[in-house]
């Protein structure tokens, strides 16, 4: 059965004007054609290397990117067109964003007002459940950020995705700094929700962690999703992976025995090698 | 969302000059502005700003543009021989009052330890009693005259320049390329004189083109009070002390150009030094 | 009070002390090393023999070696001695004391109406980045800032006391008035120029701090995730906007003091004010050592206890100083 569409991304693209060494004014493309669907009940891993530009795709959906960057395509919510002044008033009710560390909290408010933020006194409520949740003591509300621990700061941060009606997640990254089982946990958690019927975009750069919990992975490569493909296709060698960076991707993991191809020509190791839609080759002209 | 607009080479800069040739025309034309007037003073003969009894207590006109003061002297030509006078002072203390914070900044930041512990007390200690008393303590202590204005200005203006030295310098010697150099076994000198100087001196050259105004605000408030420049030369600070006795009577133009012409020079540094500060860093071109 | 404000106001104070100390002995350094001989600039054209002039320098203790006159000078300022003016032949603490209350009555009114001021403009300003009315602001601040404080005087003084005439040429009082008849309605009337141009010189650097920190708070990442979570630009400005530039604007606002010492000199000048701007001005004229160096300590005094109020603030409002640090729970 088809499950019902709840975001719909049509040819993103984020570029940044800025200034060179020549004080020209120039533009720097950071996401180019990027197309993401996202059914309800179900999370998409948008897997990538570090710095490829991911936490700008989510900070793209969001609508809150900086002055100097300029978006173009289309993005569809249930159904409906999503345009800006939409966003400004779905964000932080309907739809959550869970930042990826502790500097996304106000260095000079308690946590605990912080994770309630503008909602009022039913949030306060939900918030004092959530830290429940996460095993974080009450008295952790009455803390400054600095004065929270690396794995304390991410579960104050998830906490903040419980305290509104949200019917979507977008997580930025939200597992590094945890220990193994409250990352498990976190991620259970982001898989319960999906079941009730939300959906949940997890962002991160560990595809390993990713093929736990998602039921779709996007490879993520240079401002473009490579691939999208179902978790289950992330089995056996792989070969029912279109793309070979995806393949790539996949072989390099651990339990594959981290096999990097090569180029039989130069020798350089794929990491280096060039991506594009249809494929990857080495820079020396080997192909 | 709409699409992006911009050209494909990235130029979104629509004027026809480019904007560095733009930056560097606005710098030379100020550079060439201020040493004209600098030598226009110089050269003057002053028998332009003469007594002339014929002439007294006129209101501005064409033939006396900013009009002239009780003994009949030309307030335009006084001006710009006080502009001139303020010029060469601000230029001889600025360039001490640099050089006091090349020398203590780079100390600070190479020897680090006492040194930069002594450093900062002297910086607090120049900071501890406010400005113009210690300028005038200066004043005194050297004997007054333009002498003591120098001494003063100079004395006075290096903490915060002191202050930016020692974090570039700290922090160009912290870069990885500097350490991969000295791991190589490149001599002191050699680093110093290819990585170290020719990355703070564009900083120091910012540093001191914007200590002039500065130094020439100081120079004309500490002539005004009467303890800088004798009474006899035609200095800004010195017109506008003498205007106060004649502002009762109506004579507001001695006061109003050649402050305003002051006001006008301090700004064209400010300008000169802004431009080159972004030519040297375009990243803070980002209005 | 917990542990972690107490090392830190003990660090500050005993940092203060001993800078405290330096200023006194530069600052005497300075004023000996004067070429003007004090008993000249006294005697001024008044002619005495030899045997007077030693008398009034050992009077003086002028006789003595620096190194003594500095131990004497400071041991008597222990004590609340300070010298006798050579100028007012009063005691320096009594010269200081009533100079400083016409000062204090003129900078207090400049310091509160440029903080408060100051820092309503470049909250405006930071929140309308690059629109029209931070361009307004800006560009406002940044011809200010340069502007020579007597200058402003001089135009404040023509316009409102010589071509509008709605207040008083200069001085603290009447002419002519005893001291004891003037009301506080006149005093009010002369204060009103000193104080608006006093003002004006201090308010633009207030105004572009204020704005640059607001903007780098704006910019911030947990402002980024307030914006995530739905707040409003309103929302953003007042819980974490203000919260966050409040430090700084206290650190900006006690260090604007010293600013504010150096601009009253000028004030005063500009309008004949009898505050403790003009009185260094006379001193320094008059050679008066002891005099100046009350000055000098007096101000030094005065930039010291503003920048340990603001140290102070800072300890008991800055969660990280106040909690003293380090992560628990």
């Amino acid at each position: 059965m088809e499950k019902e569409i709840l975001l719909d991304v049509q040819h993103l693209s984020v570029g940044f004007e800025s200034y060179n060494a020549k004080v020209e004014k120039v533009f720097f493309n950071a996401i180019s054609d990027l197309n993401l669907t996202v059914h309800k009940g179900e999370i998409v891993a948008i897997v990538g290397s570090s710095g490829s530009g991911k936490s700008l795709l989510a900070h793209a959906v969001m609508n809150i990117l900086p002055d100097n960057a300029r978006t173009g395509g289309t993005m569809f919510y249930k159904g409906e067109l999503l345009t800006p002044e939409r966003m400004n008033r779905l964000r932080g009710h309907e739809i959550a964003f869970i930042p990826q560390s502790v500097a996304f909290l106000d260095p000079l408010m308690q946590v605990g007002e912080q994770v309630v933020g503008t909602l009022g006194e039913k949030a306060r409520t939900l918030q004092q459940k959530a830290f429940e949740h996460f095993g974080l003591k009450q008295s952790v509300a009455k803390l400054y950020p600095f004065q929270l621990s690396g794995g304390m700061a991410r579960r104050v941060l998830l906490s903040t995705s419980y305290v509104a009606e949200t019917e979507m997640i977008i997580a930025d990254e939200p597992t590094p700094g945890l220990d193994l089982k409250i990352a498990i946990e976190a991620l259970k958690d982001f898989r319960i929700q999906a079941d009730q019927g939300k959906g949940v975009i997890l962002i991160t750069h560990d595809i390993d962690l990713a093929l736990h919990v998602a039921d779709k992975i996007a490879i993520f490569y240079d401002g473009r999703v490579v691939e999208t493909a179902d978790t289950q296709t992330f089995r056996g060698d792989g070969q029912g992976l279109k793309h070979p960076y995806s393949r790539a991707l996949f072989h390099a993991l651990p339990q594959n025995g981290f096999n990097l191809q090569r180029c039989p020509k130069c020798g350089a190791t794929c990491a280096t090698w060039n991506v594009d839609e249809k494929g990857m080759r080495c820079g020396c002209g080997n192909s | 969302m709409a699409d992006i607009k911009y050209d494909k080479t990235g130029n979104c800069g629509s004027f026809g000059l480019n904007r560095r040739r733009e930056i560097l025309l606005i710098i030379l034309s100020g550079v060439v502005f201020l040493s004209g007037v600098c030598l226009w003073g110089l050269l003057m003969d002053p028998s332009l700003y003469a007594p002339d009894y014929e002439a007294r207590r006129l209101a501005p006109s064409l033939s006396h543009l900013f009009g002239t003061d009780s003994l009949g002297r030309d307030m335009f030509y006084r001006t710009v021989c006080g502009l001139s006078t303020s010029i060469q002072i601000g230029l001889l203390s600025a360039l001490i009052s640099s050089v006091i914070a090349l020398v203590l900044g780079s100390m600070s930041a190479v020897f680090g330890g006492r040194v930069d512990t002594a450093v900062g007390f002297m910086v607090d200690l120049c900071m501890g009693v406010p400005h113009l008393i210690l300028l005038i303590l200066i004043s005194i202590a050297v004997g007054g005259g333009a002498a003591g204005v120098i001494t003063g200005v100079a004395v006075t203006h290096w903490p915060n320049l002191t202050r930016v030295i020692r974090a570039e310098v700290l922090q160009i010697r912290s870069a990885q390329y500097v350490q991969i150099a000295r791991k190589l076994g490149k001599s002191n000198w050699h680093i110093a004189a290819k990585h170290i100087v020719p990355h703070v001196f564009p900083q120091y050259l910012v540093g001191l083109i914007l200590l002039f105004p500065h130094a020439i605000l100081h120079e004309a408030a500490i002539t005004f009070l009467g303890y800088g420049l004798p009474l006899d030369t035609p200095a800004v600070g010195v017109i506008l002390a003498e205007s106060m006795k004649h502002l009762a009577a109506g004579m507001w133009w001695l006061a109003f150009f050649p402050g305003l012409a002051l006001l006008f020079m301090t700004q064209l540094f400010d300008i000169v030094g802004d431009y080159l500060k972004i030519l040297i860093d375009p990243h803070s071109a980002r209005q | 009070m917990k542990k972690g404000l107490l090392k830190y106001l003990f660090s500050t104070v005993a940092r203060m002390l001993v800078l405290l100390v330096a200023v006194t002995l530069m600052s005497f350094l300075l004023v000996h090393n004067a070429p003007m001989d004090p008993v000249d600039a006294f005697l001024g054209e008044i002619v005495v023999s030899e045997e007077q002039r030693a008398k009034i320098a050992e009077h003086w203790g002028l006789d003595k070696s620096p190194a003594e006159q500095y131990v004497i000078w400071v041991k008597n300022t222990l004590h609340g001695d300070m010298g006798e003016s050579r100028t007012y032949h009063e005691p320096v603490t009594k010269v200081l004391g009533e100079r400083f209350r016409a000062s204090l009555l003129l900078m207090g009114t400049a310091w509160i109406l440029s903080g408060v001021l100051g820092l309503l403009l470049g909250i405006v300003a930071g929140v309308y980045k690059d629109r029209w009315p931070d361009r307004i602001i800006k560009t406002f601040s940044l011809i200010l800032a340069s502007t020579p404080v007597f200058w402003i005087g001089l135009l404040v003084l023509v316009v409102f006391a010589v071509e509008l005439q709605w207040f008083p040429l200069g001085l603290a009082v009447p002419i002519g008035k005893v001291e004891s008849e003037v009301t506080w309605m006149e005093r009010l009337h002369h204060l009103v120029l000193p104080a608006l141009t006093l003002s004006i010189t201090g308010v633009a650097n207030i105004i572009l701090h204020t704005r640059q920190k607001l903007i780098d708070v704006m910019e911030s990442e947990y402002v980024l995730f307030a914006r995530a979570r739905g707040e409003t630009l309103k929302q953003l400005v007042m819980r974490h906007g203000l919260r966050n530039i409040a430090l700084p604007a206290i650190t900006l606002q006690f260090a604007s003091i010293s600013e504010l010492f150096g601009g009253s000199v000028l004030a005063e000048r500009v309008f004949s004010y009898p505050g403790l701007g003009s009185t260094a001005v006379v001193a320094g004229m008059q050679a008066d050592a002891p005099l100046l160096l009350g000055i000098a300590l007096f101000s030094a005094l005065f930039v010291f206890a503003g920048n340990l109020t603001a140290n102070i603030l800072y300890g008991i409002i800055d969660p990280q100083i106040r909690e003293g640090g380090g992560s628990n729970g």
